[in-house]
């Protein structure tokens, strides 16, 4: 593509400016094969997106969506593509036979050789093409940061329709290892009518790296999904995922995350009913410590009267580690009879461990039933003192207190989840005094 | 079973204690043997709980002067855990709930915890099951129980039959009941003491925390204590049980105010 000269927001020649620069030309796209033939939706929307950053740069904290949250870690990552992924299929984790297991590296196609279960197809190019961005133009996200840095980046999408019941759960892993890089992903889901689909995707690193993710998913009047989002990072790794999800009438979606251990790491749960009439469960858990920011920014819009939402964030915090919750939740007039509820439960475990948790609710109709509600506390001593008092040492019954607390989220990943030991996994670099 | 040559358990001299600057202890003292089955009687405030959680480590207490020997060794200078594991049990009277937490596995890691002090192996998941089932007979517990997480949404009847059902599992040598019959009704209590009986044996003491005579009817106390503004005032047999019952805390006032006149220490009987 022709470049162009842009004089981009940030500061010229400042740190952040200049690698997002070079990331934005590493991921050049190469031009169509042929000269003349016409760029795709894909490479449109890139083209976009790319002169979009080019003018406004890393967003500042003094933007109100990144008040809590700065993007410096970024900068650390090397402005490369993440190389080679063939080392890091997770082999302590091989697959199980009840899972479909796909793994996903933005550069490979990780449908390439797999026999898809019935019910689950590719989706056809042209179908591709016509839906990609719809979900987010929904949401009304399409032109949020997170969302046109992927789409600068990602030159492939992962498509996939579903139809019917779904019997076996699809598991996409992404196993940055310890490789150091900007590692892009787009997926696009179509669930039909009454389709089903159980889903979980999981993002591991341990190198300096960026993942950046976007999924849309579709859901058809009464298609039902269950997405599990499972993501363990260190503390160089960082990670941006939007997450957004349409929801026709009487169609249920069950989205439960789990993060910890990223240095930086922000999800973006972007819901929308479109006619409202849906079910919506949200459930997200942020494990950090050290120095690490844990941010979840969820949107939930009900379009329609008579729709549903079911909310529980939690969060533990160790150290001088960071946790961000704001949960906006929409109800336009259109939009009576809603029922909804927000609950935000933090565990502080240092005097230094900070938590801010920000609900937004916006509430036009007036015949709805909307609750919210945040606590942050610690330990509860009278707890830990029960469990001693059976002979359990301070560390292992403060230990049994965390994972009972971290349980109730993790209890609702799909099942193939308990093969990546969660607990054990987010926990474990979260050791209470 | 009052033996006089059977082992001393647990020795409390002159233990006073505090919470914040609050006294509240004032100078207890009480001896326990094997086999022996102790009452502890008082208005609320008087000191029970606080006796009893401060036997079992509760951070909230500090020991400001006296001493409790243990089977001859020094009980506060152990942690609350290395407590349980070498035999002394507290049985809360508000147990605690703790979502998330499995209640067997809690109850195997308890369990194995105090089984291991003993000396004794480690029960996988499987020899655990077995134990804890053929345990729940004791107190009449739904095995459903189990499964659930530690005391969350039981009843106050099942939280303390959960409680009995510990006391069964880690054996303790020292078994302090703190209120175990408050919150049950009778066919509860009936149960739970029956369970306490079956776990008295001639190699342990129990403590019991009571207001009422009712926990006494169904399990026979060898020593009743009454106590007052942080001092044990009048030591007897089960009989002082029911003067107590029949004349009212006022008696023990007018005691309390005699001693307070005298200013001596508690004028504990001595019957042991």
């Amino acid at each position: 593509m022709v470049s162009l000269s842009v004089s981009p927001v940030t500061a010229p020649g400042s740190a952040s400016a200049a690698w997002l620069e070079t990331v934005l030309r590493v991921f050049e796209p190469s031009l169509p094969a042929t000269p003349g033939q016409p760029l795709g939706g894909l490479a449109r929307s890139r083209a976009v997106a790319r002169d979009d950053l080019r003018r406004t740069g890393l967003p500042p904290t003094r933007q109100e969506a990144w008040r809590f949250t700065s993007l410096a870690p970024l900068i650390a990552v090397p402005p490369q593509v993440l190389p080679g992924p063939d080392r890091h299929h997770a082999p302590d984790h091989p697959p199980a036979s009840e899972a479909l297991r796909l793994y996903w590296d933005g550069d490979r196609d990780p449908l390439a050789g797999v026999d898809l279960p019935e019910g689950l197809s590719r989706l056809e190019t042209g179908v591709q093409e016509a839906l990609l961005g719809a979900v987010l133009e929904a949401a009304g996200t399409a032109g949020s940061w997170m969302v046109r840095f992927n789409a600068a980046l990602a030159g492939q999408v992962l498509a996939l329709r579903v139809r019917g019941n779904v019997a076996l759960p699809l598991e996409l892993v992404s196993d940055c290892g310890q490789a150091a890089g900007v590692r892009p992903l787009r997926l696009l889901l179509v669930l039909e009518e009454d389709a089903s689909l159980e889903l979980l995707q999981v993002h591991r690193a341990e190198g300096t790296s960026l993942t950046t993710v976007v999924v849309e998913a579709q859901l058809a009047p009464r298609a039902r999904l269950r997405h599990g989002f499972l993501a363990q990072g260190t503390e160089a790794s960082c990670l941006l995922a939007h997450l957004a999800v349409s929801q026709a009438p009487a169609s249920e979606l069950d989205l439960t995350t789990a993060v910890g251990g990223w240095g930086l790491v922000r999800l973006e749960p972007a819901i929308t009913q479109v006619q409202g009439a849906a079910a919506t469960r949200l459930r997200g858990l942020q494990v950090v410590r050290g120095r690490q920011i844990a941010d979840l920014h969820s949107l939930v819009r009900f379009e329609g009267p008579e729709g549903q939402l079911d909310q529980l964030q939690k969060a533990v915090v160790d150290d001088a580690g960071r946790s961000v919750f704001h949960g906006a939740v929409q109800v336009p007039q259109a939009a009576q009879r809603t029922s909804a509820s927000q609950l935000s439960r933090n565990l502080l475990l240092s005097d230094r461990a900070r938590v801010d948790a920000i609900p937004q609710l916006e509430i036009v109709a007036d015949d709805v039933r909307c609750t919210h509600g945040a606590t942050v506390t610690r330990l509860q001593q009278e707890e830990l003192f029960y469990l001693r008092s059976r002979g359990l040492g301070a560390d292992q019954a403060a230990r049994l207190l965390l994972e009972g607390f971290c349980d109730e989220i993790l209890a609702g990943l799909p099942a193939s989840a308990s093969r990546w030991e969660p607990a054990h996994a987010l926990l474990r670099t979260a050791l209470p005094r | 079973m009052i033996r006089p040559d059977a082992p001393v358990l647990l020795e409390i001299r002159n233990l006073h204690a505090t919470v914040g600057d609050q006294p509240i202890l004032k100078g207890v003292d009480l001896t326990l043997r094997a086999g022996e089955i102790h009452a502890v009687m008082g208005r609320n405030g008087s000191g029970k709980s606080t006796l009893s959680k401060l036997l079992a480590g509760h951070p909230a207490y500090t020991v400001t002067a006296g001493t409790v020997r243990y089977r001859g060794e020094d009980l506060l200078a152990l942690a609350p855990e290395d407590r349980a594991r070498a035999g002394v049990f507290l049985g809360f009277q508000y147990p605690v709930e703790i979502p998330g937490v499995s209640n067997l596995e809690f109850l195997r890691v308890a369990t194995n915890a105090r089984r291991i002090a003993k000396g004794g192996e480690e029960l996988d998941t499987f020899a655990f099951e077995d134990l804890v089932r053929e345990r729940l007979k004791v107190v009449q517990m739904d095995p459903a129980f189990l499964e659930r997480s530690v005391n969350e949404g039981f009843s106050g009847g099942e939280k303390k039959r959960n409680e009995i059902l510990q006391m069964a599992l880690l054996e303790p040598l020292v078994a302090i009941l703190d209120e175990t019959d408050s919150g049950l009704d009778i066919d509860a209590l009936r149960i739970v003491s029956a369970g306490v009986n079956q776990l008295a044996t001639p190699d342990n003491c129990i403590l019991l925390i009571t207001h009422y005579q009712r926990l006494l009817d169904e399990i026979t106390p060898d020593f009743v204590h009454v106590m007052a503004a942080g001092r044990i005032l009048r030591t007897g047999g089960k009989e002082l049980a029911l003067e107590l019952e029949r004349r009212g805390y006022d008696w023990v006032d007018e005691g309390l105010a005699s001693s307070d006149q005298a200013d001596v220490s508690a004028p504990a009987l001595e019957v042991v």
